[in-house]
């Protein structure tokens, strides 16, 4: 019985692996993330995403925090910025890393208006893959749960 | 092999000590150019540095020149989002052997890595 629900799980996390790919949400590089974990690392992709939510977290209230002043520093906004696109792009986070390049363009451009809403596109896109990303790694407990059952 | 991975970023530093890691080679890594150097002062050496470009307190480009000023003749290989010419030719300036532009890929670690070899 077990088996054969260990093995619906993985479909079920295959399937919506794929329609997040589908969706332009994840890019290939979470792909090669999932192919650094192994039994020697089992909790990899897990580990990752948790660093990658709880930083992106403290980004996006920064970058809030800057955008509420009356006259926005867009340096440090754009600093900020910077390092939420490496850490989207490194984990194949594809449309957060497209809105945070889109506020990028705005903060260059030194126009608040547009950085307001580019922000917005972020905070909706985070949100979007955060729920995703929860959903996803409950199927993986799931697994690793009654795999350890068996054992 | 050994190697040194410099980045500000926890998540990129997890993924690329796990990238160095499956290949088997054992390697440490700090959060800024300041404890890159620092580390090398303190005695330890590295085949391999992988070398962000944007930090605080010094950034990729500084230590790299720190470094080679200190006589470090590791491979060091560039790891930045930057892709525009002008944005990285101070830092291939600064010492750098190789570039290679986020996000690192296994691929992209193997063509480093050869280089070295």
């Amino acid at each position: 019985m077990n088996q054969m629900a260990i093995a619906a799980l993985k479909n079920q996390y295959k399937s919506f692996v794929q329609s997040m790919f589908d969706e332009g949400v994840l890019d290939n590089q979470f792909s090669q993330l999932q192919d650094l974990q192994d039994s020697s690392n089992p909790n990899f992709v897990d580990e990752v995403i948790t660093l990658f939510c709880n930083d992106a977290e403290r980004i996006i209230t920064e970058m809030n925090r800057y955008l509420n002043y009356q006259n926005v520093d867009f340096s440090k906004l754009d600093s900020h910025v910077h390092q939420l696109k490496g850490s989207s792009s490194s984990i194949g986070a594809h449309r957060l890393k497209l809105a945070c390049v889109n506020l990028r363009q705005a903060s260059y451009e030194r126009n608040k208006e547009e950085c307001v809403e580019a922000f917005n596109s972020i905070r909706h896109e985070y949100c979007l893959l955060r729920s995703k990303f929860q959903f996803l790694m409950q199927i993986e407990r799931r697994i690793v749960a009654l795999e350890n059952n068996q054992q | 092999m050994t190697a040194l991975v410099v980045d500000d970023n926890m998540v990129n530093r997890t993924i690329h000590h796990q990238l160095l890691d499956n290949l088997g080679i054992e390697n440490v890594a700090v959060g800024n150019g300041k404890e890159a150097v620092d580390i090398h002062c303190s005695g330890k050496a590295f085949d391999l540095i992988l070398m962000d470009m944007d930090m605080p307190i010094m950034n990729g480009i500084e230590a790299t020149r720190k470094l080679r000023e200190m006589g470090i003749r590791s491979m060091i290989a560039g790891v930045s989002t930057r892709s525009m010419e002008q944005e990285i030719r101070e830092f291939i300036e600064a010492g750098l052997d190789d570039y290679q532009e986020k996000p690192l890929t296994v691929s992209k670690l193997i063509s480093i890595i050869r280089k070295i070899n």
